[in-house]
């Protein structure tokens, strides 16, 4: 039984949220999270949820107290955004590193300098090594969706890692859109109840978490924490088929859209796919085979398939809202052609929607005229940047 | 699971925990010690507070009377020589290489 509502992406969030109904939830305002985590305090001071809602005095303190719920066995949940997730960064490589299955909602958006309210990828992005899954969301049904099955691949006993869920901040957390959602039953029964591997309340089974490892240990730990990462894949796929009776709506590590006759194609994450979607169209109209993979889960990141998805497409652009400074090209775009070293694709790197930067359908047909362009054996530059005034 | 010098990456335990309780007690931290406490038993009125007072439960008590210091744990702070009545002093703190 589901029902269609109109809700904001951060509404659909706190949705999800409520009805996962987890046993804390530890957090402090940042726009533009705020409104996800406020709905959400809205349903514990109502008494529509059990959730024990810890409000701290900051971002740092938020995932602190969310590792220290989430180790005495509680299901534990918290949301962020750019400079409230960077305050979070040194915190959440102990959740990794613990195997604390915490679950968060990170609403992308850049970070400072300059200040900047609006969303890019520099904040998740810049968190790609810390050890959280990360699970890119186009709107606010795959948010929701997303947010439900995150539950599940983090507690899963194979993987049992943080993850983080993002959507684009204002893009899709304040807009309107229609969208199902799932009965309060099918959400509890989904997900079930949390079970704890480790559990600082146990008092039978007394351990130690987080003790210090010299040198004779640390690397040790470091390769089993690498291993629950590459474990997640198979899990993340497994519970998307799970998903899918319940939902009726398939998801995978990506999603191709018009890829696989494709002669052109970009390779974006997030809302701009939605964008990308209609200059596919566009193209296809006027004659050109564009086509689009939308990463989804990019954390761990699935190079293989990627590559294997886009092996026939003699050109590709990948575009990156974020920028690593000092590293030509974005992270996107350098993992994948990292994975798609030795194979026959041209690899171009677009940069574009930084701080909120407007991505209109003609941003996205240059990227792809560019494409056609280096198919006719044309000069093209691998290092570009979209949507900025030069 | 008892983690060894040559355990593997696969043995390691979950989260890199310690997953049994009192393993402090397998392992000698009395080693970094520059001042030892040496105790009384005359001058001692067994008060009991240097054994509240020690961060290390280094002073190893019997039916409620003092009966020596646990030299594998105690990091010599001297708070119980610190703690000690100023009319009792029954603990002396002492360089330890001269204790030795």
């Amino acid at each position: 039984m589901t029902t269609q509502v109109a809700l904001t992406g951060n509404d659909a969030v706190a949705e999800a949220f409520r009805q996962i109904n987890p046993d804390v939830a530890a957090v402090y305002p940042i726009t533009p999270q705020t409104e996800l985590m406020h709905a959400f305090a809205a349903f514990a001071a109502d008494g529509v949820i059990d959730t024990e809602l810890v409000t701290v005095e900051s971002e740092h303190s938020a995932m602190s107290a969310c590792v220290g719920a989430s180790a005495a066995g509680a299901r534990t949940v918290t949301a962020s955004s750019s400079q409230g997730l960077a305050l979070m960064w040194e915190i959440l490589y102990i959740a990794s590193s613990y195997r604390l299955p915490i679950a968060a909602a990170m609403v992308n958006r850049a970070l400072s300098g300059p200040i900047n309210i609006h969303c890019d990828h520099s904040d998740t992005m810049g968190a790609r090594d810390c050890g959280w899954i990360q699970l890119f969301s186009e709107g606010s049904q795959e948010a929701y969706d997303n947010m439900i099955q995150a539950i599940r691949i983090a507690e899963h006993k194979d993987v049992l890692l943080p993850a983080m869920v993002t959507l684009d901040g204002f893009i899709i957390s304040h807009t309107m859109e229609s969208l199902e959602i799932l009965d309060d039953a099918q959400v509890k029964e989904f997900i079930g109840e949390f079970e704890p591997v480790t559990n600082l309340l146990d008092v039978e089974n007394p351990i130690t978490m987080g003790p210090l490892h010299l040198t004779d240990f640390y690397f040790e730990a470091k390769r089993a924490q690498a291993e629950a990462m590459k474990r997640a894949m198979p899990v993340i796929l497994e519970v998307a088929e799970e998903y899918a009776k319940l939902s009726g709506r398939e998801y995978g590590l990506f999603e191709e859209y018009k890829l696989s006759d494709a002669d052109v194609a970009v390779i974006v994450l997030g809302s701009a796919a939605g964008t990308a979607k209609v200059a596919v169209d566009g193209l296809r109209e006027k004659g050109i085979k564009a086509g689009l993979l939308k990463l989804r889960v990019f954390r761990p990141f699935p190079g293989d398939e990627i590559v294997q998805a886009i092996a026939h497409v003699p050109a590709v652009a990948v575009m990156d809202r974020s920028v690593s400074f000092g590293l030509d090209g974005g992270p996107v775009f350098n993992e994948v052609r990292s994975f798609a070293y030795g194979r026959d694709i041209k690899l171009l790197s677009y940069i574009y929607g930084l701080g909120g930067r407007d991505v209109p359908v003609e941003h996205i047909d240059i990227v792809f005229n560019n494409l056609v362009k280096a198919n006719e054996g044309k000069e093209v530059g691998t290092y570009n940047y979209v949507g900025v005034r030069e | 699971m008892k983690v060894k010098k040559d355990t593997g990456w696969k043995e390691m335990p979950l989260g890199g925990s310690v997953p049994e309780p009192g393993t402090s007690v397998e392992y000698d931290s009395g080693s970094w010690r520059t001042y030892r406490p040496i105790h009384d038993p005359e001058k001692c009125i067994n008060c009991l507070r240097c054994w509240i007072m020690c961060p290390d439960s280094a002073i190893l008590v019997e039916d409620a009377k003092v009966v020596g210091i646990d030299l594998e744990h105690c990091k010599g702070c001297g708070i119980c020589a610190a703690e000690c009545p100023p009319k009792v002093k029954a603990i002396k703190m002492v360089m330890e290489r001269e204790a030795k």
